[in-house]
């Protein structure tokens, strides 16, 4: 498979989003505080934290679903945003095909359906009613239609949900080629510390105010993501990325190295 | 050579049912069948007051059923009694209440059975013209709202978060409910109107793969029910709303026995 080269880590990457001293309180509890973020071009951001920590909260505030308590929330101007909400599930009750599903996205000048879904190797599904998809199959629909338009920041909620293990491994491996090909930022929220950290440039480790950020080599490293979540969890992560040597089609199955 | 009145009872039955077989679908899609039949049964306040203060009693039931349409959106704010529990007290009230004022109406006679249950063979060219002038704006306001309001409907979330004005939107929805509420109710009533409303919609499930083809196969079903009703209300002398009613029944039932068929096949 083709794969082009990581863009070059320019100098100070072009900001998406800029994230300072956000303060998001629901009644009485302060379910963010202090929180800073920056979203670079071309760059992947993984929210982790346990439940509870506020990851959606901050996600639905940089995408504009929430009002700040405190704190200013900067995007770039004319930034465009493909989101992808938690649980987004489809009533059977209305019947829709993945093809009409998308034509319902305002699409940006110069995208279409078809080669959105090209992009995420779900070309075959155009026809299906959505509510027959697996898991994978609906969330790789989901971003096609986020990618339709024409984003420059891609904002995922648990991208992963109800998705086997194999194909979280090809979904991540597609969101990163994503952001290859069209230099995207990507914001997610995971629970799934296993393969995170793997497809991750920047983690930043949330419980309600900001624990530690940076490579996910460094912050499985930190104190303050092992008290988190456990030394365990820290051991099995650095067995992962370093047993992680081989590739997986979309299909979850091992592809030999290129 | 067929009667006047009979061809204003299909010029109004069909009329009414190729308005309430979209925004029928999206009674259905939305679950939001009790709230339909809550503004239909208050609907008869609406008539009443009308008639009370001289006025159309179409007026008096587009005024009670956008009174009910806020009532009911402010009283989802509180958390402590269910929707369907609120919606169950402002039906029955505004039923209850209708009946009480129309007894206060003593030199007036009132057809009530007309008003619950439709009067299709009595349809006025005036009715006709509220029918058609009325339907007709609200099928060209639900095509201009069509795309962001099936958005909505699938994820609000996602909608509010690609600039789409949900609170609007779901408001504008609620109009367009009361209205065609107030236009149908000459035809089978406001105890049957909701029918109207999800039948035929509920009947297309069977057969549609788009949000599309399900509002354009309930429009058929709706107009095949008026007709088969009309029919049969000919025939046997039955009152034409619930015939109308009862034949959209048959097609329902038999588009389980399809879906049934279908699901054996896969």
């Amino acid at each position: 498979m083709h794969r082009d080269p990581p863009p070059p880590p320019a100098g100070p990457a072009q900001t998406l989003v800029r994230i300072e001293g956000l303060d998001v309180c629901f009644g009485a509890a302060r379910v963010l505080n202090h929180v800073d973020l920056t979203i670079g071009q071309g760059e992947i951001v993984s929210l982790i934290g346990p439940n509870g920590a506020g990851k959606s909260t901050l996600v639905r505030a940089t995408v504009g679903l929430l009002k700040p308590s405190a704190g200013r929330i900067w995007r770039r101007p004319g930034l465009r945003l493909g989101y992808v909400p938690q649980r987004l599930s489809i009533d059977r009750v209305l019947p829709l095909t993945v093809r009409r599903f998308l034509e319902l996205a305002r699409a940006a000048p110069g995208q279409d359906v078809g080669t959105a879904l090209q992009e995420v190797d779900a070309a075959a599904l155009a026809g299906q009613q959505v509510h027959g998809l697996s898991g994978g199959e609906f969330q790789r629909v989901l971003l096609a239609r986020a990618l339709l338009r024409g984003p420059h920041l891609l904002v995922l909620d648990e991208p992963l949900q109800g998705v086997d293990f194999g194909g979280q491994l090809a979904l991540y491996d597609l969101i990163g080629r994503l952001r290859d090909r069209h230099g995207l930022g990507v914001l997610m929220v995971s629970h799934d510390l296993h393969i995170v950290m793997a497809a991750t440039d920047r983690v930043v480790c949330l419980n309600h105010h900001v624990c530690c950020a940076g490579a996910p080599e460094a912050v499985t490293r930190d104190p303050h993501y092992i008290a988190l979540f456990g030394p365990e969890a820290a051991r099995r992560l650095a067995v992962y990325t370093h047993a992680h040597d081989h590739e997986h089609d979309l299909a979850g199955n091992v592809v030999p190295p290129p | 050579m067929i009667d006047d009145f009979l061809l204003r009872a299909l010029g109004a039955g069909i009329g009414v049912a190729i308005v309430a077989a979209p925004l029928g679908c999206f009674v259905v899609w939305r679950r939001m069948a009790y709230f339909g039949a809550t503004l239909a049964h208050s609907a008869l306040l609406g008539i009443a007051l009308g008639l009370l203060i001289g006025a159309d009693p179409m007026l008096g039931i587009a005024a009670s059923s956008v009174a009910v349409a806020l009532i009911v959106t402010l009283l989802q704010r509180q958390r402590t009694l269910g929707s369907d529990t609120l919606l169950g007290i402002l039906a029955h009230s505004g039923l209850a209440l209708g009946l009480v004022a129309l007894g206060f109406l003593r030199g007036v006679r009132v057809d009530l059975m007309a008003y619950l249950f439709g009067d299709v063979l009595a349809v006025t060219s005036g009715d006709l013209a509220w029918i058609y002038g009325g339907g007709g704006l609200v099928l060209v306001a639900l095509a201009a709202m069509w795309r962001p309001l099936l958005l909505v409907t699938i994820n609000e979330e996602l909608a509010r978060a690609e600039g789409a004005p949900v609170t609007a939107l779901n408001l504008g929805f609620m109009l367009l409910l009361a209205v065609v509420i107030a236009i149908a109710m000459k035809v089978v009533g406001v105890l049957l109107i909701v029918s109207m409303l999800i039948i035929p919609a509920a009947t297309a499930r069977a057969v549609a793969r788009t949000p599309e083809q399900m509002a354009a196969w309930a429009v058929l079903v709706g107009t095949l029910s008026v007709l088969g009703g009309l029919a049969a209300s000919l025939a046997w002398d039955t009152p034409a709303g619930p015939s109308i009613v009862v034949a959209a029944t048959l097609l329902f039932s038999a588009s389980l026995g399809l879906r049934a068929g279908r699901g054996a096949h896969a």
